[in-house]
């Protein structure tokens, strides 16, 4: 039997249903997994190894006492740190909230907590989420598994970092241009995020509104699905979320295929800027996608190439006016407070302080884009372009049933690399912003490694919007086909930490 | 389009309540000229008879009955706050001193 901190979520919740372990060893077993490399990996922001501990013993209670428990009931999860939980510090990888704890849950956390999942803790993020690598986090870089020197990708670098070094086997992450799929890709493991208004934003501290979405990450394509199911859904508290039924992730994850189904490959998503060992393992996928049975189909969109310009004007637009609720008067840090300054004056010392580089540029930029005079030329033009990206996304889905590209141009690049070069640092997002814009669902998983610095590259798969079962048919058909050619797991290839 | 001056960036500044200092407001004077130089290719699209998108789903208001329910008490609602006083939030003053 393999260590339990190498257990798939479907694997540790039957082993604990059947009886073979406690919630409780599961969860220590994480947590002293925490313990031994969490200082290599920096993973996680905060651990509250307390109430992990009594979350499982409440699963293992309720399993005494024969009831009967929930498909990912006891398993493990690492939460990002831009969900609030109730009386445990919710920073969003910012120095504008630290020490912060929220007086209440989102509705994703109480859903986590109903299923009996065990939040062992917060994980590392870009600050308020804007970023590629969580090099823009105020508590410092988190490492990739694969080569702690490297960036994880981010946003949602920590809950990445989380599962691919076995601290967690499960892990939630949000995706306002990619910070759940560019991670997935560059830590080889499996993202998903999820049609926009799946899972409630109620408790996801905002970034830019129309964009942000809370989803899945996991080791494998099940796993995702379960977790997916398990957060899913409409919720009263957040009026953009969709009042209908979720699409069957969990049966399509169970029965992955792809015979008969017709497949785009967008033109626009290679070229210059793709890394060439990116190429060759989504070449290869391609290929294998052909040989399961699917047919292969180029499609063009050609609005794409414009998707990474409307994205920075649209996300720091919404951003300059989200993050007007940091003035310092009514929770978070307040800076300057000695009876002297202003509460304006206060305002801008606090937001001066409290702020990181990232964050101030995309505020400036969405001020700008949104003050009267550019309003038109930038904001005004970039939501027409939106249009236009849902349009080909709209004739693409009138070809095929999903789309394919790599999830991102390359592979995981060293810490500090692009650290004080914005423009470089979005191209990060190219393939994936594209779905954000439209509101579609997609999904990264390891399609192999680079040649050339033998790193993870992500298979992005693109649905139509409510088509989220999609996803995990084509997902888990992959993914059996490689574990069957690789022989292993992509992450057994890892090196150890 | 012409390229973002310093002056402006500190006027952008200013409206976003960020009290920059001088070596940042050249630093990122420098950095947002180049992002607004690359996001201003959304002009090239000939784009004047499209509609614009401003959300992916078509939003309609949400009502629910308005019932009372539980809220947050002031003690929680207060957690937070960096001063409190009375039960309420305490600020720096507001008005100018005259």
């Amino acid at each position: 039997m393999t260590e339990t901190i190498r257990w798939t979520a479907a694997e540790t919740a039957s082993a604990i249903a059947d009886g073979k372990v406690t919630a409780v060893e599961v969860a220590q077993a994480h947590l002293d997994r925490i313990e031994a490399v969490d200082a290599k990996v920096h993973a996680f922001l905060h651990v509250d190894a307390d109430g992990a501990l009594a979350a499982a013993k409440a699963v293992d209670d309720a399993r005494a006492r024969g009831d009967r428990l929930g498909p990912l009931a006891g398993v493990p999860l690492a939460l990002k740190d831009v969900f609030t939980t109730k009386g445990v510090p919710t920073t969003c990888g910012s120095k504008m909230l630290d020490g912060w704890k929220p007086p209440y849950d989102a509705t994703l956390t109480r859903r986590l907590k109903d299923a009996g999942v065990v939040i062992l803790g917060k994980t590392n993020m870009d600050e308020f989420a804007m970023g590629s690598s969580t090099e823009n986090s105020a508590y410092g870089p988190t490492g990739n598994p694969w080569d702690p020197s490297r960036v994880p990708g981010g946003s949602g670098g920590g809950s990445a970092a989380a599962i691919a070094s076995f601290q967690a086997p499960l892990a939630i992450g949000t995706d306002t241009g990619g910070s759940i799929r560019q991670p997935a890709a560059l830590t080889g493991t499996v993202g998903v995020k999820p049609t926009y208004g799946g899972v409630s934003r109620y408790g996801l501290v905002a970034f830019s509104s129309s964009l942000d979405q809370g989803g899945p990450c996991a080791r494998t394509v099940l796993d995702a699905a379960l977790l997916h199911e398990a957060i899913a859904g409409h919720d009263p508290l957040d009026s953009t979320s969709i009042d209908a039924p979720v699409p069957n992730v969990v049966e399509a994850a169970r029965s992955g295929s792809v015979k008969g189904l017709r497949i785009g490959v967008v033109k626009e998503f290679a070229g210059e800027g793709y890394q060439a060992g990116v190429l060759a393992r989504f070449a290869e996928a391609v290929e294998l996608l052909r040989e399961l049975g699917a047919e292969i189909v180029e499609i063009s969109c050609p609005n794409f190439t414009y998707a990474m310009p409307a994205y920075y004007l649209i996300a720091p637009s919404e951003a300059s006016s989200n993050l007007a609720r940091f003035d310092a008067m009514r929770y978070g840090l307040r800076v300057g407070d000695d009876g002297e300054h202003s509460a304006e004056e206060v305002m801008s010392l606090t937001r001066e302080a409290g702020f990181g580089a990232e964050v101030k540029r995309r505020i400036m930029l969405g001020t700008y884009a949104l003050s009267s005079g550019y309003y038109d030329a930038y904001y005004g033009q970039a939501q027409k372009v939106r249009t236009l990206i849902t349009r080909d996304f709209e004739a693409a889905f009138g070809q095929v049933d999903v789309l394919v590209s790599p999830t991102t141009p390359t592979t995981a690049f060293p810490i500090g690399e692009r650290a004080d070069d914005p423009m470089a640092m979005y191209l990060a997002d190219l393939c994936t912003i594209p779905s954000n814009l439209a509101g579609n669902a997609a999904m990264s998983l390891p399609c192999g490694l680079a040649d050339e610095d033998g790193l993870p590259v992500g298979l992005q798969i693109i649905a139509p919007a409510m088509a989220d079962d999609r996803l995990y048919r084509v997902g888990a058909a992959v993914e059996a086909a490689y574990l069957s050619r690789w022989g292993a797991p992509l992450l057994d290839r890892a090196p150890a930490l | 389009m012409p390229g973002i001056t310093r002056e402006e960036v500190a006027h952008l500044a200013r409206l976003s309540r960020l009290e920059l200092g001088a070596e940042e407001l050249d630093h990122l004077a420098a950095q947002l000229d180049d992002i607004i130089g690359a996001v201003a290719r959304v002009a090239e699209v000939a784009a004047d008879d499209i509609p614009p998108t401003s959300h992916p789903l078509p939003l309609t208001n949400v009502m629910r009955p308005d019932v009372i329910r539980p809220g947050l008490s002031p003690e929680e609602a207060l957690s937070g706050a960096p001063a409190a006083e009375e039960q309420r939030f305490r600020v720096p003053r507001i008005l100018g001193e005259e």
